[in-house]
């Protein structure tokens, strides 16, 4: 049994295995098929300081190894998440992270503030990468100094464990890392979806309700695996690695790449079991081959 | 209702035309186990090996046999995962994630119901059929279809209720759509249960919003984790944007907000 322990900024979790933002509800989606208790950490959907309703239908469309969608950071709203979501999966024993959303700085603060007074959460995701909004999310990581003014205002507001999710829609990651880093963030998570797009050739249309979506599942996976060893050799603080990952071999490859952490994503609309399987996976992987710890093979490359 | 996933084994495959097969499989371990499902539910299929589909597959529930132990999947060949489904012999494994989404209102034991149901939107209607025939409460079926070849288990509709129908060619029943039948100016329904394509369950929504007629409609919108996790199946209603695949797939109309 090998030791599974990773630290990121001042916050321990039992093993380096998250479920992506997006892809897992809250938690209790998923709770009918493993003890979620296992899990390293749950990052939650999407939370903005005012309830949204996302985009419209059709938000998805199948691709090659991969799906697009464009949800658009539907969600309720901080204060029912905070009222009626946050009961629900405050005892779970895993790390619950809320991943935070917003269209102005003082947006993602406000709603950062709120979460901060969580006793059971401690931490946040900056989500400043989402492609599928006009205002906010994206556009403000794919600048250093749009990036940099989001996580300023935040780190002010927010006392705990600071994560921010980064774009791949960028020329160079490992700058927009450096800029959040400047500015407290305790971590960064990358990537985000790629832009992409999908048109059904008989309608003549495109097969997403806004035209264009966030490619995500294994098809993005060489992706987001050159860009976390990137950014791992560019910043000091951890790197949490995400990208198509279906499988414990898939999760070790980040690891090596330098992440200390994983966020497993679109697998779990496969495999609702799939997180429990790449810990056991990964364990196993350790264990056949002589690691004591999983810290053994961050950046081993 | 608690979700499972199960290694289903196929029993058979029964080809029924060109583009409709009958899958009915069991469940080869626990005693057969198989889960509490309602009339409407779905389950997600794993389409294993495919080099050019990734999700899983969202298919009706279409009939559960308690003694046989059997749950049936009535499949329409749309693509590559419906054609790979088509291609599975007995003895092939199969993974589900079931029951899934909400079901039909059971009727109060003195309500007149139709279901309605068009092409292999029929699916849930067989199923629904069974237990309100097992209430005491006799199901009348208005089932169409383009042609007759396109009207899918007659036969098992048959022995649980009346059985009316249209054809768009006339070839079998009424010419017409279902929302053109007879019945529905001879007779009148405490409640319509319908499931078919959306234009087909607009008409009949439209008839039942002006006849006052409580009606609930299964929709199909696309999914990718059918759990309410990925908010891609979503349908604008009266609560806003819902998941199709958790507050759905069926919905009452009233929730709806169709333009009809």
């Amino acid at each position: 049994m090998a030791d599974l322990r990773i630290k990121i900024g001042n916050l321990d979790f039992k093993n380096p295995v998250m479920t992506a933002s997006g892809t897992f509800g809250y938690g209790p989606e998923y709770a009918d098929f493993f003890d979620l208790n296992e899990l390293g950490g749950i990052i939650t959907k999407g939370t903005t300081l005012k309830l949204r309703e996302g985009n419209d239908y059709p938000r998805m469309a199948e691709t090659a190894s991969g799906m697009l969608n464009c949800v658009g950071l539907q969600n309720k709203g901080v204060d029912y998440f905070c009222n009626h979501i946050y009961p629900e999966i405050k005892d779970y024993h895993t790390n619950i992270i809320v991943n935070v959303a917003g269209s102005s700085p003082e947006d993602y603060a406000a709603c950062a503030a709120r979460i901060d007074e969580l006793e059971r959460i401690p931490a946040i995701e900056l989500n400043i990468s989402c492609p599928n909004v006009r205002e906010g999310g994206m556009a403000f990581g794919v600048t250093c100094e749009g990036a940099a003014s989001v996580v300023k205002a935040v780190r002010k507001a927010y006392k705990k464990t600071l994560i921010v999710k980064l774009s791949p829609n960028v020329t160079d990651i490992s700058e927009i890392a450096r800029s959040v880093e400047a500015e407290g963030a305790d971590a960064v998570s990358l990537i985000n979806t790629l832009m992409g797009m999908s048109i059904d050739i008989e309608s003549r249309q495109s097969k997403l309700s806004i035209g264009t979506g966030g490619l995500s599942g294994p098809a993005v996976k060489p992706v987001a695996l050159r860009m976390v060893y990137q950014t791992a050799k560019a910043v000091h603080i951890p790197v949490i690695g995400l990208g198509g990952i279906m499988k414990a071999e898939d999760a070790i490859e980040f690891l090596m790449a330098g992440a200390m952490g994983v966020e497993v994503g679109t697998a779990n609309f496969i495999d609702p079991c799939i997180c429990e399987k790449i810990i056991l996976g990964m364990n196993n992987w350790l264990d056949e081959h002589g690691c004591q710890s999983v810290n053994e093979i961050v950046g081993c490359i | 209702m608690k979700k499972f996933e199960l290694e289903l084994v196929v029993v058979d495959n029964k080809i029924l035309n060109a583009k409709h097969f009958l899958l009915i499989l069991r469940n080869p371990e626990n005693n057969g186990f198989l889960p509490e499902m309602l009339p409407g539910q779905f389950v997600q299929v794993l389409i294993k090996n495919s080099p050019t589909t990734f999700l899983r597959r969202p298919i009706s529930i279409n009939f559960v046999d308690r003694k046989l132990g059997e749950l049936w999947l009535l499949v329409q060949i749309k693509g590559e995962g419906t054609q790979y489904l088509s291609n599975l012999k007995p003895g092939d494994v199969l993974n589900v994630l079931i029951p899934l989404g909400n079901g039909f209102t059971m009727p109060h034991q003195k309500n007149k119901i139709l279901l309605v149901g068009g092409g292999v939107g029929v699916a849930p209607l067989l199923f629904f059929g069974m237990l309100l025939k097992e209430r005491g409460i006799e199901p009348t079926f208005l089932l169409g279809a383009r042609d007759k070849e396109g009207l899918l288990e007659l036969d098992y509709f048959k022995k649980l209720g009346r059985v009316l129908i249209t054809t768009e060619d006339g070839s079998e029943g009424e010419q017409g759509f279902v929302t053109q039948h007879s019945i529905l100016k001879r007779e009148s329904f405490d409640r319509l249960a319908v499931c078919g394509p959306k234009p087909m369950m607009q008409a009949v929504a439209h008839y039942a919003k002006t006849a006052g007629i409580d009606c609930e409609v299964s929709l199909e919108n696309l999914m990718a984790c059918g759990l309410g996790a990925c908010l891609c199946c979503v349908e604008k209603t009266i609560r806003g944007n819902v998941c199709a695949c958790q507050e759905g797939p069926v919905f009452h109309i009233k929730d709806l907000l169709w333009q009809i």
